[in-house]
């Protein structure tokens, strides 16, 4: 049977179900015989366990181009009580198959790099055995990300969606032992699971309602039924798709439930750059426009997830301006460009939030990768400097992500800054980078469909290239502002390899939906209702006259005349209180801890202390219950046992002694007393069987 | 009789023949190598295993419908064979360390489980009878074995004692029966009892009477005396068997009997057996509180499944329900058994050689010492709670799910209030297990613990995939009950 006839008969889909497969192989052989094999080997299994993966997304692919409509690849009976039928099947259309290739396409690459990192990362934590622990988790992550992406129905969805969530908690706790006061990086980690779990309430409500509502989770039904029933249905749907957005805006970090995604950096770099930019936080946006035909009906909810999008993307891009963390610049940056994607998917330009998601996938793992290549550069210089016995510190504790800590590295790191430089202009939006196009495509079906969604994003565009700008100014520009930046050394080939096919992405991730071609448009038109965007000169022209103004403006600031050692950013001096602001994330932490998270913990102490301790333990239990019990036992002991039965087994004989000896120590290992227990037992059941049932 | 009679009870045959055999073989195996009887058993049970596999699905009556092969049937001995099986694994070392090592201990067991094949089968009351003493008698020995220790001399005598008043009266009523309906075939009794509607109140006190016996089998409540002292003195690997194989085949002639031969009479039997299965349940649980010794409580807490099993009784008495409770029966019959001969396990790879080792307080400090068995036990303990995702959830959920439906919701609710009880004393083994230090002694014996591994993966596989058994359970009918 030639290749295109195994095409033409579909049978590759067969395969999809190896696309989870191969990476719980990897995990389940690195659990088991890791210490044993070595970092080489386990790093080797683990990328190409997502390598393989990889392969059968691309066969998936192919089958795609001569099947487009896709299937459903049935696996197990999962779940069958009464009316709820919940098979587990593999969806596999081409929506699905996007997210496959962009998922571990990514993830290959970086699990590469991360072979890298991690080992120069468990040697400065001290602590290397933990090496196998990391692959195991990251190979757990793309098996549970792939349950998430190829699900057929809701509830197989939320398995994949607390999966992603569970090795996001893992992960970000990492070095769980390390981080502020030793316990850091641990309550960075339950902040990220928490806040989650707000989303994932709204998720399971989701959930729920759809299950009374159509009385099946499967997709398919679902949508039948919204298009369908939908307009008489619209107040469900509406609650649905609102209750899903909350589950949204915790998964992909929008207001409100952002505020984990800049503490979840405590991770090692390459999870920040795989989980926590290019993959798992898209999985809010695919959820969404996986749902497209709920949301086709529920005008209000697709119009607050535009609103939330556009709102996120602007706020959370002022707040990168004013940070000085190199990965919380870019964790900011994440939640910005998830803002841009998800206010695509509200104004129902799902392809566009789709080419974004893929375009920002290649973009921002490489920047992160790439920041954790210039941190890992300052480790070493430090380190190297600690060698030779210099005191670099100043006793104090050294920051190695601190970009006030860098400058100069241009020279230093020639690699990590022409590719950190090719992903910053993509983020920018620079023609003809890929982000151009994809924010191009947002940005003119924003101003197609609302003016203020619009503006919104073209002032967040503007700040985008604005911080990118500051950040690279900052990083490899000037003089080093410490002496670890100075002896910062490049990175091996396994770390800079993955970068540059990475910045190959950025460059040429555009060609996926080209205005004209509409590759994508066309792909996706066999999943979603898709409309054909039209290029928008004025837009564009727009969007990039902002963006090489904000790169001219930060030159102004920071380039012109480069920040020097220990002076402060001369932004402060320019923007006073908005910088001010800006810097401290416009005190959203604060603002949460004062309004839900510590009158949370008073009303839990509360509870704890005044209903459940003293009220429940020391009143109802100790003097209510046991006091009762205790006189209630004495009253039958010495009242009742010792005169009553007592005194009418004395009077009655051997046999009712027996029988209140028999009550009174239950077990008195007397086969006659046992036989005689029987023996009542008997008479009583039949006693019943005759006098009883007629 | 005829060639296909003889196929009919193939597994029976190939038991009984090769333990017979086996009894001859063993006067020339050495005494120190009685290990070959362990092995030469656990092949006979095999093959019977494979022939009753491919028999699996058959629907056929033998000897003129004395014997009855039907799912039902078939599913259970699979169960008696695995359980025997995994009966030997635990046996292999336990016996040797406790000195008792002789080689009619696996003769026994064979024949033991020969009865409960027989059980699982019986279309007679007869054969019902022949059945419970071919079960009972060899496992009164099996409790007596490790003599001359006054313990389980003592648990054996009081089984025999106990167990033959039982038996007694379930000849008795036997006899009684035939008086009423001149038959003692389970399809004759209905036949003749609808045509006639004579002699109910012999008819009753026969049915009556087979109750009490079964339930002394089963060990419900109030002929449960026995249990905690017997369970306690036998040798730990014939405890497990016992707790496991002799209920299940209890209870299937307790359902085969009730729901083939007796249905006009549920009137009567269902309120019983409901009350019966309460009384049980809450004694059972109760009671476990108070013991110290693990395999007491583990006594107490296999009075208290009775108790639950019994729950489906009554609610099969519902036609509309029936097949749904036998389903339940037959799942928690296999969920009990995994998790229950995985718990007794543990207990024999805790005991000590002076029969110390055995008090709850034994266990502390098992997480440090032995991660693995403590994990495993926990897990036991847990399902025996009937805490998901295991496969004691899923038992439990389905049996009070089948008693809901047949609108027994007080009885429901009592199952669910004394498991709430159980908890109690199930998590104690836990909280010893984890947050007490100690320095156990454990044993490493690589058949028993394959043992353990084999049923903690079931207690947790069966809990999360429960779909196939499950639907092998749905296939299996009492041939009676096929409409």
């Amino acid at each position: 049977m030639s290749f295109s006839e195994v095409l033409q008969g579909g049978s590759l889909f067969a395969y999809a179900p190896l696309i989870i497969a191969f990476p719980l192989l990897g995990l389940l052989i690195n659990m088991i015989f890791g210490r044993r094999l070595g970092e080489r080997a386990v790093g080797i299994i683990a990328s190409s366990a997502v390598g393989l993966s990889f392969v059968i997304a691309i066969l998936q692919f192919f089958a795609l181009s001569t099947h487009p409509e896709g299937t459903s690849v049935p696996i197990a009976d999962w779940i069958t009580i009464g009316q709820l039928a919940v098979p587990w099947s593999l969806k596999v259309d081409t929506l699905s198959v996007t997210m496959m290739l962009m998922v571990t396409g990514v993830s290959a690459l970086i699990h590469v790099y991360a072979i890298g990192y991690m080992h120069e990362d468990v040697r400065f934590q001290g602590d290397p055995g933990r090496f196998t622990r990391f692959f195991v988790f990251f190979n757990l992550f793309v098996a549970t990300m792939m349950v998430l992406v190829t699900a057929d129905n809701f509830l197989m969805m939320f398995v994949g969606w607390e999966g992603v969530g569970l090795c996001s908690y893992l992960l970000i706790g990492f070095w769980f032992e390390k981080g502020e006061d030793g316990i850091g990086n641990a309550i960075a980690g339950k902040k990220a699971f928490i806040t989650n779990r707000i989303g994932d309430f709204g998720f399971l409500i989701a959930m729920f309602l759809i299950f009374g509502a159509v009385g099946s989770l499967q997709f398919a039904d679902v949508f039948h039924w919204a298009h369908e029933h939908g307009l008489e249905n619209v107040d469900v749907i509406t609650a649905i798709t609102l209750f899903l957005l909350l589950g949204a805006t915790g998964k992909s970090a929008q207001i409100p439930l952002f505020v984990w995604l800049p503490d979840a950096m405590a991770g090692p770099t390459p999870v920040s750059a795989l989980i926590h930019a290019a993959t798992m936080v898209t999985a809010g946006i695919y959820m969404i426009a996986r749902n497209q035909a709920l949301y086709d009906v529920a005008g209000l909810s697709s119009n607050l997830v535009a609103l939330i999008g556009a709102a996120t993307a602007l706020f959370a891009a002022t707040i990168a301006v004013g940070q000085f963390d190199i990965k919380r610049v870019l964790a900011y940056s994440t939640i910005s460009q998830l803002g841009f994607m998800l206010a695509a998917v509200g104004v129902g330009a799902q392809v566009a939030g789709m080419f974004h998601l893929v375009t920002h996938a290649f973009f921002k793992a490489l920047l992160f990768l790439s920041a954790g290549s210039v941190i890992q550069g300052i480790e070493h210089g430090h380190h190297h400097l600690e060698h030779v016995g210099a005191n670099p510190g100043g006793g104090e504790a050294f920051d190695p992500n601190d970009m006030r800590n860098m400058g100069g590295l241009r020279s230093k790191m020639k690699i990590t800054f022409w590719v950190y430089l090719i992903g910053a202009l993509a983020l920018s939006g620079i023609f003809p980078l890929a982000g151009f196009w994809s924010k191009d495509e947002i940005l003119a079906d924003a101003n197609h469909e609302s003016i203020v969604i619009f503006l919104l994003l073209t002032v967040a565009a503007f700040f985008t290239a604005f911080y990118m700008g500051r950040q690279i100014l900052m990083v490899f520009f000037g003089q080093p502002r410490s002496e670890a930046a100075k002896h910062a050394p490049e990175n091996p080939p396994v770390m800079t390899v993955p970068l540059i096919l990475l910045a190959v992405g950025a460059i040429l991730g555009g060609v996926l939906n080209l205005p004209g071609m509409h590759t994508l448009t066309d792909w996706l038109e066999h999943t979603l209702h898709v409309h054909v965007t039209e290029f928008n000169p004025v837009v564009a022209g727009l969007s990039t006259l902002l963006a090489l103004l904000a790169i001219g403006i930060a030159w102004f600031v920071y380039g012109r005349q480069p920040m020097g050692k220990g002076s402060p950013d001369p932004l402060r001096r320019m923007l006073g209180p908005i910088f001010v602001g800006m810097e401290n994330k416009w005190w959203v932490d604060e603002l949460y801890q004062f309004l839900i998270v510590r009158p949370y913990i008073a009303l839990a102490d509360v509870l704890a202390d005044v209903i459940d301790w003293r009220f429940w333990h020391d009143w109802f239990h100790d003097t209510v219950l046991a006091r009762t019990f205790r006189e209630g036992t004495r009253w039958l002991n010495d009242a009742f046992d010792l005169r009553v039965i007592d005194g009418i087994a004395n009077g009655l004989g051997n046999l009712t002694q027996a029988i209140s000896g028999r009550m009174r120590f239950l077990q008195t290992g007397y086969v006659r007393n046992y036989a005689l227990s029987f023996l009542v037992g008997v008479l009583l059941v039949l006693s019943y069987f005759i006098f009883g049932s007629s | 009789m005829d060639t296909r009679d003889l196929i009919s009870i193939l597994p029976l045959l190939v038991l009984a023949g090769w333990a017979c055999l086996l009894l001859l073989i063993d006067l020339f195996v050495p005494r120190d190598r009685k290990s070959i009887t362990a092995i030469l058993a656990a092949i006979g049970i095999s093959v019977a295993l494979v022939i009753n596999l491919m028999q699996l699905g058959e629907v056929r009556q033998a000897f003129n419908g004395m014997i009855v092969l039907d799912g039902f049937a078939s599913l259970l001995i699979t169960l008696f064979l695995a359980v025997g099986l995994i009966a030997i694994a635990q046996a292999y070392d336990y016996i040797k360390r406790r000195g008792i090592e002789r080689g009619e201990y696996y003769s026994l067991l064979l024949f033991t489980l020969c009865g409960m094949l027989l059980m699982a089968t019986a279309g007679d009351l007869i054969v019902v009878f022949l059945a419970l003493e071919l079960l009972s008698i060899p496992l009164y020995v099996l409790a007596g074995f490790a003599r001359p220790q006054l313990e389980s001399e003592e648990a054996a005598i009081k089984y025999f004692l106990l167990g033959a008043f039982a038996s007694g009266f379930v000849v008795y009523g036997i006899a009684l029966i035939f008086g009423a309906t001149g038959t003692t075939a389970l399809d004759g009794i209905v036949a003749s009892f609808a045509a006639t509607q004579e002699n109910p109140v012999l008819l009753l006190v026969g049915s009556g009477m087979i109750l009490v016996g079964l339930g002394f089998k089963v060990a419900v409540v109030p002929f449960h005396m026995w249990t905690p002292d017997v369970y306690h003195g036998a040798p730990t690997a014939v405890t497990a068997f016992m707790s496991v194989g002799a209920k299940a085949g209890g209870f299937a002639a307790l359902l085969r009997v009730f729901l083939a031969a007796f249905p006009e009479l549920s009137a009567a039997w269902a309120p019983m057996a409901m009350w019966i299965a309460a009384l049980t349940m809450a004694w059972g649980n109760i009671a476990a509180i108070a013991q110290k010794n693990i395999k007491r409580m583990l006594a107490y807490s296999s009075i208290a499944h009775a108790g639950y099993i019994l729950m489906a009784l009554p609610a099969a008495a519902n036609p509309t329900v029936a097949p749904e409770a036998l389903r339940a029966v037959l799942f928690y019959l296999f969920g009990y058994a995994i998790t229950n001969l995985g718990a007794w396990g543990v207990v024999v790879a805790m005991e000590k050689a002076e029969g110390g080792g055995l008090a709850i307080e034994d266990y502390s400090g098992l997480s440090n010492r032995r991660p693995g068995f403590a994990l495993a036990m926990a897990l036991f303990m847990l399902s025996l709670t009937g805490m998901p995702p295991t496969v004691g959830f899923i038992g439990k959920f389905y049996i009070f799910r089948a008693v809901i439906d047949a609108d027994l919701i007080w009885l429901a609710l009592v199952g669910v209030i004394t498991s709430l009880i159980s908890a109690y004393y199930y998590l104690r083994v836990i909280v010893v297990m984890y947050m007490r230090s100690g320095e156990p002694e454990t044993r490493s014996e690589s058949w028993l613990n394959a043992t353990v591994w084999l049923t903690g993966l079931g207690t947790i596989v069966f809990g999360i995939v429960p779909g196939p058994l499950l639907a092998l359970a749905s296939q299996s009918w009492l041939s009676s009950l096929v409409p």
